[in-house]
């Protein structure tokens, strides 16, 4: 893992013995997990759109996707409820210097992101267990709910992320935490850029995903209505959202020089404050000084300063001790901006020349591409994720607390990342072999999936 | 009544719901371990499917409640708690992602083979992760977690309150489960299969009881400040849940499941309500009271309105899935 070798660079001798292993920990917890809940928040809106198609245009081919949509969301959502427990679990495990003296200040989202959970698992449940036995209509409707209740999850999650890098609603008096004000901390100044951009990610990563799983079935020759219509819908609303990603990105980064100087130094991979700042493609920082980089001159000032002239703060003006790692930083920050307007101009492309009258998914190059779509996104994701968690180091509240103030003395922690991986790794082979078998049964015609333990002798002699 | 006390009234009403209801998601999981071969178990695994499939998620909801209520509202008993007893709280962590996620993969699942396997993995997960919470509850009722700091790592919680507690915790959920299952069984027409869980759910009963009362007399040298409130204050809910668990037995022997999950409920409920009354005020017995131990009071009232909003939101949508659950269309299928 290239997080692990990076942060061994941040080891010092007075690192308290559980900070590496809960870092790593809560980094393959919390990517994994992200993932998932992407699907929690975008993927009721998609089927919403087929279901209602179906129900509405008496579509039976849109039905049959809402339907299948519906069990695999139910394995999703399944891993996803799990896996975001093991969070709640770890705040207080891993980050006891964090939990023990600001829970009462940034632990009020998420009690409303348990509300919205619960609204979600409520209305899942009615939704999985509602076809065939409830009023069409109303069953349709039970997607609302959980489609609201993904908004304001992911506002409140992200609040908490927000607060890390923007603290509010509290006050340091000799080190104790006082006037707490919990409403200050919740609606702190980064908040709803931050959610913005998180909640189109999600979208971008299940459009994607989905969509390109029906473009790999069109690379197989399956051209039925059924793989158009799995491919479109979703790419509708990759297409939206990979659209407006770009311009919250830029308004959520625009006072990072501001706020998080080395953060925006890191980003940039600003050694020196050069003005105008360029913008810097790729190049390593070794020994101080930037290696291997593609410069555009002014482009970095303009981009991250709104401004031709006004520079981005240099690494060498911040003392050394408040350095995030930089060249992770830098190399993440990059991944994500460059796999976004990747992504930016295929929908722009695909749409374009549908305009024209031509359609890309008959060419395999684009089949292929779409293909890759999804895994792409869900690396934007994670690397934006490692962007704005890395470059916030040596703080877990930027400014208040570092991480290794935070982090508890277990060193026992190496047991559980170990424990972790294999539990994790496990749970992802289950859930991928479950899910190609699903589709392998529905490409062979089988529409209900029974129980496997299905007591009608009928079913014993389909296994 | 004081904020910190409505609060932590608001987190127990959590307590409470996560253990009949979790409780008895997870219970399910005994009878699913014990259900036999593959064709001889199908039946009664169908059944286990069809009555948590579209519940245990809502049901799951409660613990995180209970958690970000906790670290909310009194952070720092939240942070020694979780670092002494990280061993149980992680165990019982390892059984919810296990149980959690080989429920969803065994509903799915291709072949009988991985059915067994993730079936398997899903029993056992069930029937074991009550204990490790039952533990936790143990050694906070014994006065083994520290309020601020560290406590032991393992005395914390292998001990006998501790010990008890756990196998408590997974007869009543086996109990809750069997009762439930039971009727659910009646309701769907499944008659022989309602007889073999009518049978194993007295039988679970009769051991739970027992162990209930076995536990009371190493209780009294190993948590005495438990064993006053219950002898005490709590009297009442002690003596409630006594008679509501032998009312559940008679109704399953004159064979009248639907009403014996209420008292089973009733029953549970006293005995998880009697902890909380007998260790009241203390949040960590014998170390913090719930004043002392509450956060910000501008957090505690903020927290409150997320109460009201839960109260307002998901009380009555979580009445219509149970009430959907147990109608009569969403039985027969």
């Amino acid at each position: 893992m290239t997080v692990s070798a990076l942060t061994l660079q941040l080891l010092t001798a007075e690192d308290p013995a559980g900070l590496l292993p809960a870092r790593e920990q809560m980094a393959l917890s919390l990517g994994w997990h992200i993932v998932l809940a992407c699907f929690g928040v975008a993927f009721p809106a998609m089927i919403f759109v087929v279901h209602r198609r179906g129900i509405v245009r008496d579509d039976p081919v849109a039905l049959e996707l809402a339907k299948r949509w519906s069990k695999v969301s139910a394995v999703l959502f399944a891993i996803g409820a799990v896996s975001g427990t093991v969070l709640s679990f770890e705040m207080g495990l891993l980050w006891p210097g964090l939990m023990g003296p600001f829970g009462d200040v940034l632990g009020l989202p998420f009690a409303f992101e348990g509300l919205s959970f619960f609204v979600e698992a409520i209305f899942l449940g009615i939704y999985l267990y509602g076809w065939g036995r409830m009023p069409p209509r109303r069953h349709l409707l039970m997607l609302v709910p959980m489609a609201a209740a993904g908004v304001v999850g992911t506002f409140c999650v992200i609040s908490v992320n927000a607060w890390m890098n923007a603290p509010a609603g509290f006050t340091m008096v000799d080190g104790e935490v006082t006037n707490v004000d919990p409403w200050a901390a919740m609606f702190n100044d980064l908040v709803f850029m931050q959610f913005l951009h998180m909640w189109v990610a999600a979208f971008m990563v299940v459009g994607f995903a989905v969509s390109g799983v029906y473009a790999v079935g069109m690379l197989r020759g399956r051209r039925d209505p059924h793989h158009r219509l799995g491919f479109i819908v979703p790419f509708v609303f990759a297409t939206v959202a990979a659209l407006t990603q770009p311009f919250i990105g830029h308004l959520l980064g625009g006072n990072l020089g501001d706020r998080q100087p080395a953060k925006l130094a890191a980003f940039e991979l600003a050694e020196t404050t050069e003005s105008p700042s360029p913008l810097r493609l790729g190049g390593v920082l070794v020994d101080g000084e930037v290696k291997w980089a593609i410069d555009i001159p002014v482009l970095g000032s303009l981009i991250a300063q709104n401004s031709f002239t006004e520079p981005v703060q240099g690494l060498d003006t911040i003392p050394e001790e408040d350095h995030p790692p930089v060249n992770l930083t830098h190399w993440a920050f990059q991944t994500m901006i460059g796999i976004g307007t990747l992504l930016a101009g295929a929908v722009v492309l695909f749409w374009f020349m549908r305009w024209r009258g031509r359609d890309l998914l008959e060419r395999r190059w684009f089949l292929r591409f779409a293909a890759v779509s999804g895994p792409l996104a869900v690396v934007a994701l994670e690397a934006g994720w490692i962007a704005t968690e890395v470059g916030r180091q040596p703080w877990v509240v930027y400014g208040v607390l570092r991480t290794t103030e935070a982090a508890g003395s277990n060193s026992g922690l190496w047991w559980l990342l170990g424990a972790t991986v294999v539990v994790y790794a496990g749970m992802t082979t289950g859930a991928v072999v479950v899910l190609r078998s699903m589709a392998r049964r529905w490409r062979a015609g089988e529409s209900d999936l029974p129980s496997p333990y299905g007591p009608e002798p009928r079913e014993e002699v389909a296994r | 009544m004081t904020l910190p006390m409505l609060v932590v009234a608001a987190l127990f009403v959590g307590v409470l719901a996560y253990a009949l209801f979790g409780g008895a998601d997870f219970g399910s999981g005994f009878y699913d371990l014990t259900a036999g071969g593959a064709v001889k178990g199908a039946e009664l695994r169908t059944l286990v499917d069809h009555s948590i499939g579209p519940v245990w998620e809502a049901n799951h909801v409660w613990l995180i409640y209970v958690l970000v209520m906790w670290w909310t509202a009194f952070p720092e008993t939240f942070a020694s708690t979780m670092s002494t007893l990280i061993l149980p709280m992680l165990l019982a962590l390892l059984g919810i992602v296990l149980r959690g996620a080989s429920f969803a993969f065994r509903k799915y699942a291709g072949t009988l083979g991985q059915a067994r396997l993730f079936g398997a993995i899903f029993a056992v997960s069930s029937v074991v992760t009550p204990f490790f919470l039952g533990a936790v509850a143990g050694a906070i009722a014994s006065g083994r977690v520290p309020a601020t700091g560290r406590g032991d790592l393992w005395s914390s919680w292998l001990n006998p309150t501790s010990m008890f507690g756990g196998a408590i915790a997974v007869g009543t959920c086996a109990f809750l489960a069997g009762t439930f299952l039971t009727a659910d069984a009646v309701r769907s027409g499944a008659d022989r299969l309602a007889e073999a869980l009518r049978r194993r759910t007295l039988v679970v009963g009769v051991v739970t009881g027992a162990v209930v009362f076995a536990a009371l007399v190493p209780l009294t040298r190993d948590a005495p400040t438990l064993t006053d409130g219950l002898a005490g204050r709590a009297a009442p809910l002690v003596v409630l849940s006594a008679v509501a668990g032998v009312a559940t037995l008679v109704l399953l022997l004159r064979r009248r499941p639907a009403p014996a999950r209420v008292t089973a409920l009733a029953a549970v409920a006293a005995v998880v309500l009697g902890w909380g009354v007998a260790q009241y005020p203390y949040l960590l017995v014998d170390e913090i009271t719930i004043a002392d131990a509450a956060g910000a009071p501008a957090t505690l009232r903020a927290l409150l309105v997320a109460v009201v909003l839960a109260a307002v939101i998901v009380v009555p949508a979580l009445t219509y899935l149970f009430r959907l659950t147990q109608s009569e269309d969403w039985t027969h299928h």
